[in-house]
């Protein structure tokens, strides 16, 4: 690809990206978010069709003008979002559009064995039969480039294929991987993940601000240099070395149990009891699935299942019902996938930043606008939100700014007691400094923050102090001082083997 | 994750670009009435906007405008009711039987008709918000059996109205006095709040309204009244439906813009899953909304039966798709979170617009069906391509 550009309704969002691809090579594409990386991989892949620059395969210059185009010349791209129909089969969801078949009648058994022999290539033991979403969304997505490689493609992109995995899963992710390499197949890996990149990939392009910032063997950077070379600074203090000196108790937590919605008996959060003071920052570390969400979701009183124990604010004991209770108490809550469960995509900055505090803001049942913009604009100053207007509608935000709108809906309430779940997840190097040290100055100011994140890095730079969770129940407790990368991934997979916990702390790194 | 267009686009064009497209968008209803109305008045010789049809008109436009206002809360949460048509029916059956059978007067007769409504209007938000089954489910059987219910309780008989202030709900007329009193001082309301509200932008350093842009937005709604007055005033005075229909569009406007109710109501439709997690009671907001368009039909039943001097078995039918048209040509969306009381209500009177100018030319009743189902096809196609152009 060269010369690539780009542009939207006033936007240049590519501005002469070139890329190029050798066969059995691990490209990693790497850049913040709008660098351009999803833009440039859906011209790729034929989604996007009005651009400038040219597309060479083999040397001869392509122009796709459809997606149907770009795989017929043996491209196929795996997109963040799943593109696959949960309740058809494994086998279905590969051929999807394409099934064996004679006079229109679908070749049942036919679909059914190539599609298994594709998976075994792969060396995944998934029974084509079953129904795609009973999987995991690992496997989903593992499915989703068994898809890709019934094309019988020769380049493959990958955008962001880990964000959902779990260790396990990334790593038998990058084994085929490798192995699809050996064979001869280009890759194209976009990720934010950096450790990833340096174990996996055979070069490295930066894209920054729609431009090429440097491409180059892996081998030739190390990590501080790729990421200043993506945020086009130097972020040596990405978290901020403060000294916080937590208070009183405010919140505690007594025997918490959470079931599982979907079988019963076995609960996913299994008597988890723990006190936050003021002031403090609390980590909350595990494995996906170890149920940390699920214990922020009761202690909230949002979990859709029973939950019991009990919850103490100020050493009283309060009942906490429904997520009305615990944002009368002073609790805030933000969750994990801020698309789906923290913001009306389709208000405005104004009204989604005056949801929770409405009645505190603008009026108990008749609302003052004045007073709500009045709040409003302190706030989306004071977190240097970039948006056109208050008026502008979320939906059009970049992820770093849609994460401040959500954090500034709790702030306007004045919460003591802050949730946060994944706070960084999907957002650029620099908004996640932003937003790191807004939590430190949160905490200076008396706040008490519990903080759920699958970055170590993330917990261990920020938290006074860290719980691991595993399997529902509380491993064991670190504080600031004790805790290194190699004991919080140990105690959360359950393994003390040394070789094992290195491996797994460089590969979350 | 969105396309990566990178952060905001620096300055505020694109911001002016989208509010002009929703400014046009919501007088594109506008201009579309007017057209309809010019070129019925054209092909009837001039009939059509005369006063005295112009006054049957907005009297048409009254009992549709009136559910369009319940209705368009309902779908703002993204449920649906389709039993408004057969509820009008029962509860104005209801309250004319209470005359005819128990003799009782003009209060009585009301509160029953209304009590149905809402009665109807509460039963079905539990059953939609509580027990959790899908409203469109709930409102089709109510559908069903409110007529049935109506049918059942008069024997399939018609029965005439007694009271005759009862009848005046729906046939007389305001006085011309009264007329000129509500035009100023809905010209007093809008001389007050449109600088007031500029005012308040630039407090703010918002992007303020210019003056030509103030002069718009005084000018245009003063004319429409102005117009709209002496139009009716010219017949007979503003007839008591409309009036009724005035008082409960500028409340229902009032609920769903002003107040943390109707915010609340845009957010349970926009993400049920983050209003939840914000705290606001998802099910309580469904089932108001339910018991609001419960009441609602309970009025547009009486004004119904009113203006007819009679209830039938039958009254009512097929008014909940009319309802639903006004809604969503008016820009309200089926997905929740997105519509108001004023497009509702303007949607409701392009409808009896269509009804009443193509009544006037004694187009047959199939044609007249066939038109309206186009038209309303059509309207959503052209706002669907519009956004997707935004």
């Amino acid at each position: 690809m060269s010369h690539i550009t780009k542009t939207f309704p006033g936007v240049r969002a590519l501005d002469g990206v070139s890329l190029d691809l050798r066969a059995g090579e691990i490209h990693a594409l790497v850049g913040e978010n709008g660098a351009g990386k999803s833009t440039l991989m859906k011209i790729l892949g034929g989604v996007y069709v009005q651009y400038g620059g040219e597309i060479r395969i083999d040397g001869k210059t392509r122009r796709f003008r459809s997606v149907r185009e770009s795989e017929d010349a043996g491209i196929a791209v795996v997109f963040q979002e799943l593109s696959l129909v949960p309740e058809l089969s494994v086998g279905e969801n590969i051929f999807l559009g394409r099934e064996p078949s004679r006079l229109g009648v679908i070749e049942w058994e036919k679909l059914f064995s190539q599609a298994a022999s594709l998976l075994r290539e792969l060396n995944l033991e998934i029974d084509p039969r079953v129904a795609l979403g009973t999987l995991g969304t690992g496997r989903q997505q593992l499915v989703e480039i068994a898809k890709a490689l019934s094309h019988s493609a020769r380049i493959l992109v990958l955008d962001e294929p880990t964000a959902a995995l779990t260790e396990a899963e990334s790593e038998s992710l990058f084994a085929i991987l490798q192995a699809l390499r050996q064979r001869g197949i280009g890759i194209i890996y976009v990720s934010q993940r950096l450790a990833e990149v340096f174990q996996l990939s055979d070069r490295i392009t930066v894209l920054r601000d729609g431009k090429t910032a440097g491409t180059g063997p892996a081998s030739q950077w190390d990590q501080p240099q790729l990421i200043a070379r993506m945020v086009g600074r130097e972020v040596s203090q990405l978290f901020p070395q403060t000294k916080r000196t937590p208070g009183e108790v405010v919140f505690e937590a007594r025997h918490v149990s959470a079931g599982d919605p979907a079988r019963r008996g076995r609960p996913v959060v299994d008597d988890v009891s723990f006190s936050l003071r003021r002031g403090e920052v609390l980590g909350i570390a595990g494995l996906m699935g170890a149920g940390r969400t699920e214990l922020l979701m009761a202690l909230f009183g949002a979990w859709p299942a029973r939950t019991s124990g009990e919850v103490l604010i100020d050493g009283k004991p309060v009942k906490i019902e429904h997520p009305s209770d615990a944002i009368g108490h002073g609790i805030g809550f933000v969750t994990e996938d801020r698309k789906r469960s923290g913001l009306v995509l389709d208000e405005s900055v104004l009204r989604n930043m005056t949801l929770v505090a409405l009645e505190r803001v603008s009026g108990s049942f008749v609302t003052n606008e004045s007073s709500e913009i009045a709040a409003s604009t302190k706030l989306s100053q004071s977190l240097r939100i970039k948006a056109s207007s208050l008026f502008t509608v979320v939906r059009t935000l970049s992820g770093g700014n849609q994460q401040k709108v959500v954090l500034a809906k709790w702030l306007m309430n004045e919460a003591r007691v802050l949730f946060l779940d994944e706070p960084t997840r999907g957002i650029d190097v620099g908004a996640k400094a932003e937003i790191y040290q807004l939590i430190d100055r949160l905490a200076q100011s008396g706040v008490a923050v519990i903080l759920v994140s699958s970055e170590l890095p993330e917990v261990l730079g920020l938290c006074d102090r860290i719980l691991v969770l595993r399997e529902g129940r509380i491993s064991s407790e670190f504080s600031r001082a004790q805790a290194t990368p190699e004991a919080v991934m140990a105690c959360a997979i359950g393994q003390s083997a040394p070789g094992f916990t290195r491996h797994g702390a460089s590969a979350y790194e | 994750m969105e396309p990566e267009v990178g952060v905001s686009p620096s300055g505020s064009s694109k911001h002016r670009l989208r509010f002009s497209g929703s400014v046009i968008r919501s007088y594109s209803l506008v201009i579309a009435i007017a057209a309809v109305w010019v070129i019925f008045d054209a092909l009837t010789g001039g009939i059509f906007l005369e006063p005295r049809n112009f006054s049957n008109l907005m009297r048409q436009t009254a009992v549709t405008g009136i559910l369009s206002v319940g209705m368009v809360m309902v779908i703002v949460t993204a449920e649906i009711d389709l039993s408004v048509g057969s509820l009008v029916g029962l509860s104005g059956m209801a309250a004319v039987m209470m005359q005819t059978v128990a003799h009782a007067g003009l209060l009585a007769s009301l509160l029953i008709g209304l009590g149905v409504g809402l009665a109807v209007g509460a039963l079905q938000g539990v059953l939609a918000a509580d027990a959790r089954i899908p409203s469109f489910i709930v409102t089709l059987g109510g559908l069903l059996a409110w007529r049935g219910a109506a049918q059942g309780i008069s024997g399939g008989n018609t029965y005439p109205v007694e009271v005759p202030s009862f009848t005046a709900l729906g046939q007389s007329y305001a006085s011309r006095t009264t007329g000129i009193v509500l035009m100023v001082l809905s010209l007093a309301a809008i001389i007050w709040l449109v600088p007031h509200r500029r005012a308040m932008q630039k407090r703010h350093g918002l992007k303020s309204w210019s003056a030509a842009g103030v002069s718009f937005r005084v000018g245009l709604p003063s004319i429409l009244i102005v117009a709209f007055v002496i139009l009716l005033n010219a017949y007979a005075g503003i007839p008591i439906p409309v009036l009724i229909l005035v008082a409960i569009a500028c409340t229902g406007s009032f609920l769903i813009a002003n107040t943390t109710f109707g915010r609340r109501l845009y957010a349970v439709g926009g993400n049920p899953e983050a209003a939840r997690l914000s705290g606001i009671n998802v099910r309580g907001q469904i089932f108001r909304a339910f018991c609001i368009v419960g009441l609602l039909s309970g009025v547009a039943g009486i004004i119904y039966a009113a203006r007819l001097g009679s209830a039938g078995p039958d009254a009512g039918t097929l008014l909940e798709l009319d309802a639903i048209a006004a809604c969503v040509i008016g820009g309200a969306s089926l997905m929740g979170g997105r519509g108001t009381v004023l497009g509702a209500c303007l949607g409701a009177l392009f409808m009896a617009s269509l009804d009443n100018g193509m009544s006037l030319k004694d187009v047959p009743d199939f044609v007249q069906n066939i038109v309206k189902g186009g038209i309303l096809v059509i309207a959503v196609g052209l706002d669907v391509l519009g956004r997707q152009r935004d």
